[in-house]
């Protein structure tokens, strides 16, 4: 097991940098791209903060090994547009969109700036549009109510009746206005609208709020609970996991696969609300730690990891043997290299595709840096490598959650008192960003703080910044491959809508 | 082939026998918060500066579910998530409930899910009882289910699709998923009712031909969570038959309100004297 090391002379802690004027910001954040940074997220703020005057900001974060970047450019007063970043930063695409329909702010020279979060009025004359022209051609509108006990989502798919030249998504359907929920809210009920930001990856959305949190407080979190929150976090990871690869399974029609990862993904959430109440993990990250001891001895969460490790390998094993399973996942779905680079692609759809930046390595947290095991990668791209990619980091996972159970042993055992789960922690005033790497990805929380109460806070999940790659991945797939594209990223919408 | 066969008959049966013989997890699941027994009124208690006022109690809950009004203490459950707080600050007044399949995990009518009830609500609990048997008197050997997400957290998902697998199998009771609403006979709604869904949950409900049943599961489609106000669940969308509380709630109280709300299993019996 390699240990990786932060060099702390060589990455500086995440910093808050204002810039004059977008103009500037933008060839700032240009510049740290051409060095290997990369956007993680691009928002607007303070038209709702008090004491902001109304005057909008833009912020652009810049992930870099050892922390994320905020260059922030203020808007003049007024000022209803700004020159957009889109074309000189692909990777802005969404978010603009996104700044578009909640602020109604026009990013001058956006390529296409059709609604994303919000339906646009009907008399505006928002519709799509047909992307493809050519004879035969038609659009299949499928959704938001899907077939199947999905989430809410609605998928354009343009084509002449087996390839698909062009998908068009439409996830405002789901759009809940988390972001603007954040507002006024205490520092403890944040924790639990982050923990409903993505439900299926609350223990992320907790963590990256918290690190927030406690990065403004300037508290650090007990080795213990460090611990226990890695515990949680991987535990969420296999779940995740299995979710995507029972999807993929049952696409291709393997009942029995389907059933046997659903019955361990079961398990898994069992195992999680044995350890505190909740099968999803909630309720166990507050800010300064953890609000809880694990309800189950560390000697059983050994056990039970290691029992869980060797029969989802046996079935892992057995399925990736299957040749009729394998030839469907085979050369679908293919996102190439440089565009994931490109785009900055986050979690296992970046690793399939050879790009990664997986947040536990890159700006360890909580006790990564003593634990972690190399990061998987496969530069595939297609939904056989996303599939491999997953399977490799289950089975880091429960090793790093029997790493971590065995090292609870050892300190409980070391001190003559329990060893203390939560560190004071009373921020009052303030802004820090925070970070955790939930299964889909990197989820990013930018928090602003006043008097203890939360002022704004922008959740950036995995999925919203992932799932715009969906639109080129269908080269040379036709509609039956459609299920497992969409299975193999693995996304959740209500963290892309939110 | 024969590794899966030997696997499985390995592993044996995983699939819970409830509601024939009680379940162990279904009993020991920790549900929404209830208001302990015995509890003295709070006017009766000696204030001191420790004992916070009702407004306090109130404030406890992110999303309003405790009710404080006078010396009575009562929690909405179906707007509880589960989060904890007023357990940890106020142990002598609430605790979790426990099991995933008691009398309040599947209720019909919406003031059954507030705790502790008020007498004259059981009439009314009755009433909603004898009429939704009526209506579902056709249903009772085969349903299928048609789930509408109209805003959840993603979650409540997860747990129904828990449902189609080997541990509850929903399938051997009878209980089927279809992705048509003209063959469905139970709308299963989860989330809070966003603006963008409100449309689609409708037509989703007028496109099902009568008998029809729906069900609102987890506290989001119940009262909108806490995306309320603003937003309210189901409620006001569509006329709801079955309640069940939870954040998400646990597949075994899906089942129990699916089981509900095609008259398999009692909805929440008439309390005796």
């Amino acid at each position: 097991m390699t240990v990786v090391v932060r060099g702390d002379a060589a990455s500086p802690p995440s910093a808050i940098v204002a810039a004059a004027g977008v103009a500037a910001c933008w060839q700032q954040v240009q510049a740290r791209i051409a060095t290997s940074q990369r956007l993680a997220g691009l928002f607007t703020a303070g038209a709702i903060g008090p004491g902001r005057d109304g005057a909008l900001t833009l912020s652009a974060h810049l992930a870099r090994p050892g922390g994320i970047d905020t260059l922030q450019a203020a808007l003049p007063p007024g000022a209803t547009g700004y020159p957009a970043l889109t074309p000189l930063v692909g990777a802005a695409f969404w978010y603009e969109r996104v700044i578009h329909d909640l602020a109604g702010l026009v990013p001058h020279g956006h390529p296409r700036l059709a609604p994303l979060v919000r339906p646009g009025s009907p008399a505006a004359g928002h519709s799509p549009g047909r992307h493809v022209a050519g004879y035969g051609l038609f659009t299949i509108p499928h959704g938001p109510v899907r077939s199947g006990v999905l989430e809410s989502m609605e998928y354009l798919v343009e084509t002449p009746g087996e390839a698909i030249p062009h998908l068009n998504m439409r996830i405002f359907y789901k759009h809940r206005g988390i972001a603007a929920r954040f507002a006024g809210l205490g520092v403890a009920d944040g924790v639990l609208l982050a923990e409903r930001a993505e439900g299926v990856a609350s223990v992320a959305h907790a963590l990256a709020y918290c690190h927030a949190i406690e990065s403004i407080a300037g508290c650090a979190v007990p080795a213990q609970a460090a611990l226990l929150r890695v515990v949680h976090a991987e535990l969420e990871r296999v779940a995740n996991h299995l979710d995507a690869a029972a999807r993929l399974c049952d696409a291709s029609g393997l009942a029995v696969a389907t059933a046997r990862l659903a019955l361990h993904k079961e398990r898994v959430l069992r195992l999680v609300g044995a350890l505190c109440g909740s099968r999803f993990g909630r309720g166990v990250i507050v800010p300064g730690g953890v609000s809880a001891p694990a309800a189950l001895a560390p000697a059983d969460l050994v056990a039970a990891a290691g029992a869980m490790e060797k029969a989802i390998s046996a079935d892992a094993g057995s399925l990736m043997g299957t040749s009729s399973f394998l030839d469907r996942l085979r050369g679908t779905g293919p996102l190439t290299q440089a565009r994931a680079r490109e785009h900055g692609a986050l979690g296992p759809v970046g690793k399939a595709s050879g790009y990664a930046d997986d947040a536990r390595v890159a700006r360890p947290y909580d006790a990564y840096p003593l634990t972690l095991a190399p990061v998987a990668m496969d530069p595939a791209g297609d939904a056989l490598a996303r599939l491999q990619v997953r399977w490799e980091e289950v089975g880091q996972s429960l090793d790093l959650v029997r790493q971590a159970a065995a090292r609870l042993a050892d300190n409980s055992n070391k001190r003559q008192r329990e060893p203390g789960l939560l560190a004071s922690c009373d921020p009052a005033d303030g802004r820090a960003v925070g970070w955790a790497e939930a299964p889909q990805g990197e989820v990013v929380y930018d928090v602003t703080l006043s008097a203890g109460r939360i002022v704004a806070c922008q959740p950036r999940s995995a999925s919203f910044h992932n799932l715009v790659l969906m639109h080129e991945v269908f080269r040379g797939d036709i509609l039956t491959d459609f299920p497992f594209i969409e299975a193999s990223f693995g996304l959740s919408v209500a963290g892309a809508a939110l | 082939m024969t590794i899966w066969v030997l696997r499985g008959l390995r592993d044996g049966v995983v699939t819970t026998r409830w509601p024939a013989r009680p379940d162990e997890y279904a009993d020991s699941w920790r549900g929404p918060v209830v208001v302990r027994d015995g509890m003295p009124p709070i006017g009766a208690q000696a204030h001191d500066e420790a004992t916070p006022a009702d407004q306090d109690l109130a404030s406890l809950c992110p999303t309003g579910a405790i009710m404080a009004d006078g010396d009575r203490v009562r929690v909405d459950q179906g707007r509880c998530i589960l989060c904890g707080r007023c357990v940890a600050r106020r142990p002598d007044l609430f605790a979790w409930s426990q099991g995933a399949t008691g009398p309040r995990a599947a209720v019909l009518s919406r003031q059954a899910l507030i705790v502790p009830g008020a007498p004259e609500t059981d009439a009314a609990i009755e009433a909603a009882r004898v009429e939704l048997a009526r209506r579902v008197r056709a249903l009772r050997r085969s349903v299928h289910v048609r789930h509408v997400d109209a805003g959840s957290d993603g979650s409540e998902e997860w747990e129904i699709q828990a449902l189609l697998g080997p541990v509850y199998d929903v399938s051997r009771l009878g209980v089927f998923f279809t992705a048509s609403p003209r063959h469905a006979d139970v709308l299963l709604v989860t989330g809070a009712g966003v603006a963008g869904m409100r449309p689609s949950l409708r037509t989703t409900y007028d496109g099902m031909p009568d008998p029809k049943v729906v069900m609102a599961a987890g506290t989001d489609a119940i009262s909108g969570g806490m995306l309320s106000p603003g937003n309210h669940g189901a409620d006001g969308v569509v006329p709801i038959d079955v309640w069940v509380p939870g954040s998400p709630p646990s597949p075994f109280s899906l089942l129990k309100g699916l089981l509900v709300a095609v008259g398999q299993l009692a909805g929440n019996p008439v309390r005796r004297p």
